[in-house]
């Protein structure tokens, strides 16, 4: 009664807002080219219960309404229409045969490449694969450039890789599965993510604040989940060839295969390299590493509907070199250059199986387990930094109903085991650390498909370095109303502190490194542990007869232990358990609107708090930006007859002021006052899509130009204790244009 | 003894699942309808008939499945309770009154499919 009554209401709502009508008529073209009225043919506006039935000559009127102008012309046996109408007018619509296979232009709403929905519990947001293409280059790290919920940072002039970061936090802070499955976490939470190639990726879901059990107890400040192209729906042959004028190179070519009925099977390589040399700034260093690396992943399929079965296998391997450091041949004093090298094999294999009861739909049963093995030489200068990690992980899933399917529930164990060896002789050290986990997860859901819904989980983990412990994480939805919608999440989230993996953009110093405690488990120090707890609101509106929604989301992450990670002081890299406070709040309003069909707008301002106790007293973390503003505009040409149209895209990014450290010691430094200046970055991209199978792009980045004057300090003097290549808080190279083609068959 | 407690904290809800699986009963009828509007209303209003563990609704063939505890309910009630939704079922029609208060896309007597 309650919803009919709701509908109702709804339908009245709607009504009473538009007296206007509609009128047109419905038609199909026969066989001997006459134009035959068609009677029952469903007319409705998208996603609202305002529709009619068109009569026996095929006339309709159907009440005219703000909330949407998106007709919607459906009957059994014909082509479904979607038609954008902006004013009454009289419309009369031909439908078409389903059979007709006519090249017919329909024009449809755009697709919205980030999706946000309005009836998930969690706050997630869904990354589609035609938003990856707005960044044509190359792996994922890049790829969140156009996303206004991570930012992304730069690392230090050495290994050239770029960070990233939700809700204020570093990655490492960060769940990131590949599937489902754990992925960039120690030895490869620097360069894991820059490890995926970007066009391997079939979409991306990133979940803010306190994710869910299932995926075990690391995720602090949020989630980013990388769902892989599935053999079975990707395109036989894929090739994407990538240029940029910096000297990059990069080629990825996929095969898929059907081996019968039930398996299909993918063959993805990746390959990169750069040779160049650049030194713009000459400081005698070179802006960016020469790299080369490969990446090859081979995955099956098995799929069984009859039986409900889905599996997986896939193997990975994967090497990566990079060198940088001084430009030797150009060097300008004798004496011994300054290098650095990182090489990085990793072996990869997955194995996954899901079950669906084809009787009891609600029911299935899902098995993952992971191993890999990641092994990382390099230098840093003088400092040798090798690590080893042996992974294994296994997860098991039952999924089903209590009463009904509004009450659902997951509930499954994890194993994992981790074995790091680590070496690093700055102070002539074997690190030999082992984790081990097992824990047990329970998870229920309600949705009451309407106002209101809820995930509650609880997990209870035995750890042999963190001890055993419940882990408690909640999700609520409350939707008063069609367009609008509040969320609340609180949970908990631990990790094992791995200091040098995650911090190797400090080896590239002149600092000497302490550690300050030594009664921990890990290097001396104790685990990481906080809460995290957010609202968010979300608002949809109908402007100028287009859609759009305005976000505002505030996260607060309250850290009960950390790892503080000091280089304050001069010629000094401190690593401590905290004492005190620690917290980073994180405040976004964001705008989404579509401004016309064929352009839409993303923009976003952005403040972080993010604090904590050092030794020398309670700072804002250095290279935090407090303010960050995000704008990218869409567009995207009609379809012509051929099924060729222009894309293009343009993202503007400002960049607020950063805490520098050590602004007094260096003279390049002094005149900043302890911030580096705020600046703007502009990227873009321009495709020319000649067909589905085929496309060609050009872009730019950084096309302001804008570059850190000084980003290595006492460049000079490499060897000396006041050598630092990791205060980078913009860009080292300037504008670089780069040009591409995608190839699908 | 703590490996033990993981263990029994998840055998305790898998078998708390598995004990409540016996008495369910699939079936599927014609329900009539012609929108996603419908499927939504259909759906909903057929999980929350108490005794109904799920449900699922085919706009093209009208299909209704249905997996419910026979225990708590009879197949004859669900239709009952199906067709005060305002959708038609094989054995009760609805009244009159609730079928005028559907949303107009749902009007499946008006529709002649072909």
């Amino acid at each position: 009664m309650k919803i009919r009554l709701f509908l109702f209401a709804l339908l009245l709502f709607s009504k009473s807002f538009s007296q206007d009508l509609l009128n047109g008529k419905v038609s199909f073209i026969n066989n001997e080219n006459k134009l035959i009225p068609l009677e029952g043919v469903s007319i409705y506006w998208q996603e609202s219960s305002v529709g009619v039935i068109s009569d026996v000559n095929g006339n309709y009127s159907i009440p005219f309404i703000k909330s949407t102008n998106l007709l919607v012309f459906k009957m059994l046996g014909f082509k479904e229409d979607v038609v954008t109408i902006n004013k009454i007018i009289n419309y009369d619509h031909i439908l078409t045969n389903e059979s007709n296979n006519l090249d017919e232009v329909v024009v449809s709403k755009r697709k919205n490449t980030i999706q946000k929905s309005y009836f998930k519990t969690q706050n997630i947001v869904n990354v589609s694969s035609d938003e990856l293409l707005k960044a044509a280059c190359c792996n994922i790290s890049e790829s969140f450039e156009t996303n206004p919920s991570i930012d992304v940072s730069y690392s230090n002039a050495i290994t050239g890789v770029k960070q990233v970061r939700m809700l204020g936090l570093e990655s490492p802070y960060l769940l990131i599965t590949e599937e489902n499955i754990p992925m960039v976490r120690g030895a490869s939470q620097v360069f894991g993510l820059s490890f995926i190639p970007g066009t391997w990726v079939e979409s991306m879901q990133i979940t803010k604040g306190t994710g869910s059990v299932v995926n075990g107890f690391e995720s602090i400040s949020g989630q980013i989940n990388v769902e892989l192209k599935k053999p079975i729906n990707d395109s036989p042959i894929f090739l994407n060839l990538f240029s940029s004028d910096m000297g990059r190179n990069e080629m990825n070519f996929d095969l898929n295969k059907k081996i019968n009925e039930r398996i299909n099977t993918g063959f993805f390589l990746h390959l990169n390299e750069n040779n160049s040399i650049h030194d713009h700034n000459s400081d005698g260093f070179l802006d960016h590493p020469k790299s080369k690396g490969f990446n090859i992943f081979n995955r099956w399929q098995y799929t069984n509907t009859d039986k409900g079965v889905v599996g997986f296998l896939g193997f990975r391997f994967m090497k990566d070199e990079k060198d940088s450091g001084e430009d030797v041949d150009n060097m300008k004093v004798k004496r011994l250059p300054w290098l650095s090298e990182i090489n990085t094999n990793r072996f990869d294999s997955n194995f996954k199986l899901g079950y669906v009861n084809p009787k009891i739909p609600y029911q299935s049963v899902g098995f993952q387990m992971a191993y890999s093995n990641h092994k990382q030489e390099s230098f840093f200068g003088l400092r040798n930094y090798n690590i080893k990690q042996n992974s294994f992980y296994s997860n098991f899933i039952y999924n089903s109903i209590i009463g009904n399917t509004l009450n659902k529930f997951k509930a499954g164990l994890n194993y994992s085991y981790d074995d790091f060896e680590e070496f690093i002789d700055a102070d002539k050290t074997i690190y030999n650390r082992v984790d081990k986990s097992i824990g047990s997860f329970f998870e229920y859901s309600y949705d009451s498909l309407e106002k209101l819904s809820l995930v509650a989980g609880l997990r209870y983990d035995f750890h042999n370095n963190l001890g055993s412990f419940f882990t408690p994480r909640f999700h609520i939805r409350y939707q008063p109303l069609e367009k609008s919608v509040f969320r609340f999440s609180i949970g908990s989230g631990r990790k094992s502190s791995n200091i040098f993996s995650e911090n190797q953009g400090l080896f590239s110093t002149g600092r000497k490194i302490y550690i300050d405690n030594n009664s921990g488990n890990f290097y001396g120090l104790e685990s990481e542990k906080a809460w995290n707890y957010g609202i968010s609101f979300r608002q949809g509106f109908f402007l100028n007869n287009q859609e759009g929604d305005i976000t505002i989301d505030y996260y607060v992450t309250d850290f009960e232990n950390q790892v503080v990670v000091d280089w304050e002081k001069q010629g000094e890299l401190h690593f401590y358990n905290l004492e005190g406070k620690s917290f980073a709040k994180s405040f976004q309003i964001e705008l989404d609107y579509q401004i016309s069909n064929t352009i839409i707008l993303k923009s976003a301002y952005k403040n972080y708090i993010v604090k904590k106790q050092y030794n020398s007293g309670f700072k804002q973390n250095p290279l935090t930006p407090k303010n960050r503003f995000f704008t990218n505009i869409d567009f995207s040409s009609k379809l012509n007859k051929k099924g060729s149209f222009w894309r293009y895209d343009i993202t503007y990014n400002w960049v607020g002021k950063q805490r520098l450290p050590l602004h007094s010691m260096h003279s390049s430094l002094v005149s900043l006052n302890g911030f580096s200046p705020s600046y703007n970055l502009i990227n873009t991209q321009l495709t020319r899509v000649f067909s589905s199978r085929f496309e060609v792009y050009i872009g730019g980045e950084n096309i302001g130009n804008y570059t850190q004057k000084n980003p290595i300090l006492d460049s000079k003097k490499p060897f000396g204790i006041n050598f630092d290549s990791s205060l980078i808080y913009a860009p080292i190279h300037g504008s670089l244009i780069y040009i591409g083609l995608r190839l699908k068959l | 003894m703590k490996y033990l407690f993981v263990l029994l904290f998840f055998i305790g809800s898998f078998v708390y699942s598995q004990e409540i699986d016996h008495k369910t009963t699939n079936t599927s009828f014609k329900v009539s309808g012609v929108c996603d509007m419908c499927k939504l209303r259909i759906e909903k209003g057929t999980v929350k008939i108490k005794g109904v563990k799920y449900a699922s609704w085919d706009i093209d063939s009208n299909n209704l499945s249905i997996i419910y505890n026979s225990k708590k309910i009879n197949l004859d009630n669900i239709h009952k309770k199906i067709s005060e939704l305002g959708h038609d079922t094989e054995i009760h029609k609805a009244n009159e009154k609730v079928y005028k208060s559907l949303p107009e896309c749902c009007y499946y007597k008006t529709l002649t499919i072909h």
